[in-house]
């Protein structure tokens, strides 16, 4: 026999935490929902657009009533329930139904608060809560054609309300106690922007007002104020707050403050009934918005499925109007407090206003209006307490003036056509994601990733589906404090899983698994390839490297192409070359039949169209002439590009190509958080590009100028100027030092121009220039791991290494 | 229908990886879970025809090399939301041998 789960209240937290717990088991309990509405669970983040005539019902609906049947779920609606026995273990509903527990869920949400003023009651009041509230207005602006209306409450709830009343066709006045909109959500001047913005579209606006009555004979007619002054109308919509509803469970003896109490595990007072929603209080906090209540909802169902791993440590939340044609965004606390720095930009005639709350060079508190692209960034430095100190002078300017000439000004997305392509990797324009966002209905990135396949490879336009999602849905999705799990399989983030391999000395994958308790047995193809890799650098000398944690490309040691053949890079140190060498890659061509050729960006020989089974014996060929593999397969060290140098450009001041052997000679074979290019150009002149290089050296007459942190690929980073030094040698030490620190700190497939950003140039300064000692240290520790890491791949694998990789099985 | 071929010893597919059986109609990837269990697909992926033999084997999937499609080893077919089936064929371990049965 199955344990029974009721669940009471069929809205967005509940039926998640119902999904979040079939994934973990689909068998574990019979499932009861219980549903006050007679509609199966649907997006109530949505219901502004249908009041604004931009969605229907149906697109709304999140799960319908095949999806209850084809899970097992017996799903009651149209009926409330109205008594928790919790000695009987059983929920009594309204029409007289019991239904027995051994689990109770309650996610019985909010309701509108109703304002007690006489008149109050009256038909023709009403609250902007479900799809009978919309109905209910909508049924009114058919009936009263130009006919007016009346919202209560100028926050985000209200002022949506008074725009899809207006595109009803309405004459719309919103009433508000205080002397700005939003008050909670903006500071005076950008609300003073908003409500001009707002009065242009026709809507008008009563503030500072005190409702003192409600008139009228049998329904609403008029409403009053304390100043004396009135306003016909026929409907009054009351949009001043939500409260959750706690009543059922306060009768059954549960504890409740404002919410019902629940603990880190989402456990009410009695531990067998658990509480997600709007109804709940979680250390003092109750929320409204939805990203939190979905990370309730898969905490209690991580508890419910008896895995009991996980826990809700409360939430920062963002918020946006969903307005279309307005852009404003707020999150945390952007109401300054004596010792915190105002950031603040304003264009009054572009209608833009930026401003930033920063303490410590932390944000704190972000409010955007009318230029809103950053908001997300903005999030994410606060969320992460990322250091803007390095960039803060330009940080009002946007992400995309911190080096990012990505997509820049193009990106302003709500504006853009549904036509417009956002992600370029795998065709997928605007309208496709927001139809995504709305038919499927997803709210976090991963979930568009999954459906849409936007920002799911290259990743560049990541920020622009944040932006389309943020739009959409209309508040900040990503609502988990400060960690972000490497992937499915584990609750931990990067930097703990770096952090727990090193304290407790875990030295293979199985022991990184056990300790950090992953949900599953052997990772994913997310997961397993960074803790590789996070043990290979950790313990160069005693992890053995996992061949089937690597990609393919990085397994087999050439680039896999779209047709399953493979691409080879010989190394050609410093970018030069022999006329024997020359000579043994085109006999080799010859001899495998290379279809194609190639000079690469990295000044180096692409052979393509090699067949895997070729590819040892085409090792063997390049190895007896002196090549080695060029790893250009691989999340490690690529290439040293050179310019002439001084031995025969009439510019140059130093020996570039000579220094750039050195580097390569040091450096190749060093397997990275991500892919890694160094440069070194012979004068300023940098005919090597070495300022959009992870290491670039620039030579000049009086030594050698450092730069670091340099992209030429999805965003193009110009590198930041480490410092300069005298020698070669010198040059070796540094570059040495900053690759291992880099190996040790930045998180798998982060590269160095994100690497720095995150954890500041300047951080990076005081560990390599300011430390000797450190800097000593990391250098030693990389030519440690040096030791292991050039052994060239390709000699191995063409004495035989690894044969099964490349030899097809026999059928006997 | 008895017709099951021995293609190999368990420990020539590593634990987690996969071999290639070629046939003359097309190419089989044999794979090894991490409870050495083995499952036989067309090494072909629904998405695109990536090779899926060169995939990460990670429980009871595997992820294609080209685009990070998951496919179930046990019926060929794209976890959600993707959509899309492989053709797979029946395989199993004896005695530390690995049979299949191979389409005719």
């Amino acid at each position: 026999m199955k344990d029974k789960l009721v669940l009471i209240g069929n809205g967005m937290a509940g039926v998640r935490a119902i999904e979040e717990l079939l994934k973990y088991d689909p068998d574990l309990y019979d499932i009861t929902v219980i549903g006050e509405e007679p509609h199966p669970n649907y997006n109530r983040i949505m219901l502004s657009p249908v009041l604004a005539g931009e969605k229907k019902i149906e697109d709304i609906i999140l799960n319908d009533l095949d999806w209850y049947e084809d899970n097992d779920i017996t799903l009651v609606t149209g009926d409330r329930a109205v008594k928790i026995d919790r000695v009987r273990r059983c929920v009594e509903t309204e029409s007289g139904k019991t239904f027995d527990y051994d689990r109770l869920l309650i996610a019985t949400g909010s309701k509108p608060f109703i304002i007690p003023v006489p008149g109050a009651d009256l038909p023709g009041v009403i609250g902007f809560r479900d799809i009978a509230d919309v109905d209910r207005m909508i049924d009114y602006a058919r009936a009263h054609e130009h006919g007016s209306a009346v919202v209560i409450g100028g926050g985000l709830l209200g002022l949506e309300a008074a725009n899809g009343l207006m595109k009803q066709g309405l004459d719309v006045t919103v009433v508000h106690i205080m002397d700005s909109l939003l008050e909670r959500q903006l500071d005076a001047t950008a609300s003073a922007m908003l409500k001009q913005s707002l009065e242009e579209r026709g809507m008008k606006f009563r503030m500072e007002a005190q409702t003192t009555e409600i008139s009228g004979d049998g329904k609403v007619e008029r409403v009053h104020f304390a100043d004396g002054e009135s306003i016909d109308t026929g409907l009054v919509v009351m949009a001043v707050g939500i409260r959750p509803n706690i009543e059922l469970a306060q009768s059954a003896g549960l504890y409740c403050e404002r919410g019902i109490v629940v603990s880190d595990t989402m456990q009410t007072y009695d531990p067998i009934i658990y509480s997600v929603g709007e109804c709940v209080q979680h250390r003092g906090e109750c929320y409204g918005l939805v990203a939190p209540l979905f990370e309730q909802a898969k905490v209690a169902a991580n508890h419910l499925a008896q895995v009991g791993t996980s826990h809700y440590e409360g939430s920062i939340t963002s918020t946006k109007l969903k307005v279309t044609g307005i852009d404003l965004f707020s999150a945390g606390d952007f109401h300054e407090q004596e010792g915190d720095d105002v950031l603040v930009m304003q264009d009054a005639r572009l209608g833009i206003y930026k401003k930033l709350v920063v303490r410590d060079d932390i944000i704190k508190g972000a409010v955007l209006y009318g230029d809103t692209i950053d908001g997300t960034w903005y999030f994410s430095l606060m969320r992460d307490g990322t250091s803007i100190a390095d960039f803060r002078q330009t940080i009002l300017f946007g992400q995309h003036d911190l080096g990012d000439a990505g997509h820049g000004e193009a990106a302003r997305v709500m504006s853009l056509p549904d036509d417009a392509e956002i992600c370029g990797c795998n065709g997928v324009c605007k309208g496709d994601i927001v139809n995504a966002i709305i038919d499927k209905g997803l709210f976090t990135l991963d979930d568009v990733k999954a459906h849409t396949k936007a920002a799911s490879s290259c990743g560049s336009c990541t920020g622009l589906v944040e932006e389309i999602l943020a739009s959409t849905v209309g508040e900040g999705y990503d609502a988990a404090p400060g960690v972000k799990p490497i992937c499915a399989c584990t609750d931990h983030s990067h930097d703990q899983v770096i952090a727990a391999i090193k304290e407790h000395e875990l030295k293979s994958m199985d022991a990184v698994r056990e300790f950090l308790e992953w949900k599953t047995p052997d990772g994913c193809a997310t997961c397993r390839p960074a803790l590789n890799y996070y043990l290979l650098a950790n313990w160069p000398e005693e992890y053995h490297d996992d061949p089937q944690s690597r990609f393919i490309n990085e397994r087999a040691h050439g680039n896999i192409q779209k047709d399953g053949t493979y691409s080879v890079v010989p190394r050609m140190f410093g970018g030069l070359c022999t006329a024997d060498q020359l000579r043994a890659i085109a006999d080799v061509s010859d001899k495998y039949q290379v279809p194609e050729m190639k000079v690469t960006g990295g000044q180096r020989i692409d052979l393509f169209g090699v067949k895997k089974e070729d590819l040892p014996a085409m090792w063997k060929d390049l190895s007896e002439a002196g090549f080695v593999s060029g790893h250009a397969y691989g999340k490690a060290m690529r290439t040293v590009k050179t310019c002439a140098g001084k031995t025969w450009c009439r510019f140059g001041t130093q020996n570039s190509t000579g220094l750039g052997v050195k580097l390569e000679e040091l450096t190749w074979g060093s397997w990275m958080p991500h892919k890694f290019k160094l440069a070194v150009s012979g004068c300023p002149r940098n005919c090597a590009e070495a300022t959009i290089k992870d290491f670039g050296v620039v030579c000049v007459d009086s030594g050698y100028e450092l730069h670091i942190g340099g992209n030429g690929g999805i965003k193009v980073r110009v590198t930041d100027l480490l410092c300069k030094v005298e020698t070669e040698e010198e040059v070796l030490e540094y570059c040495g030092a900053f690759i291992q620190k880099y190996r040790e700190e930045a998180h798998y497939l982060e590269r160095t121009a994100p690497w720095v950003e995150r954890v500041g140039l300047s951080s990076i300064k005081e560990a390599i220039l300011d430390d000797e000692a450190n800097r000593k240290a990391l250098y030693e520790r990389f030519k440690l791991s040096q030791k292991y890491a050039q052994i060239d791949p390709w000699k191995q694998r063409a004495e035989g290494g690894d044969a099964y990789e490349f030899t097809p099985l026999k059928i006997a | 229908m008895s017709n099951w071929t021995k293609i190999a010893q368990l420990e020539d597919i590593p634990r987690l990886g996969s071999r290639v059986v070629k046939t003359d109609t097309m190419d089989i990837a044999v794979f090894r879970t991490g409870d050495d269990r083995v499952f036989a697909l067309k090494d072909e992926c629904p998405h695109k025809k990536g090779p899926l033999s060169q995939g990460i084997v990670h429980g009871h999937k595997v992820t294609c090399p080209m685009h990070n499609w998951n496919i179930d080893l046990e019926d060929g077919c794209a976890t959600g939301p993707d959509e899309g089936c492989t053709n797979h064929f029946p395989a199993k371990v004896e005695n530390g041998e690995v049979f299949l049965q191979l389409p005719l």
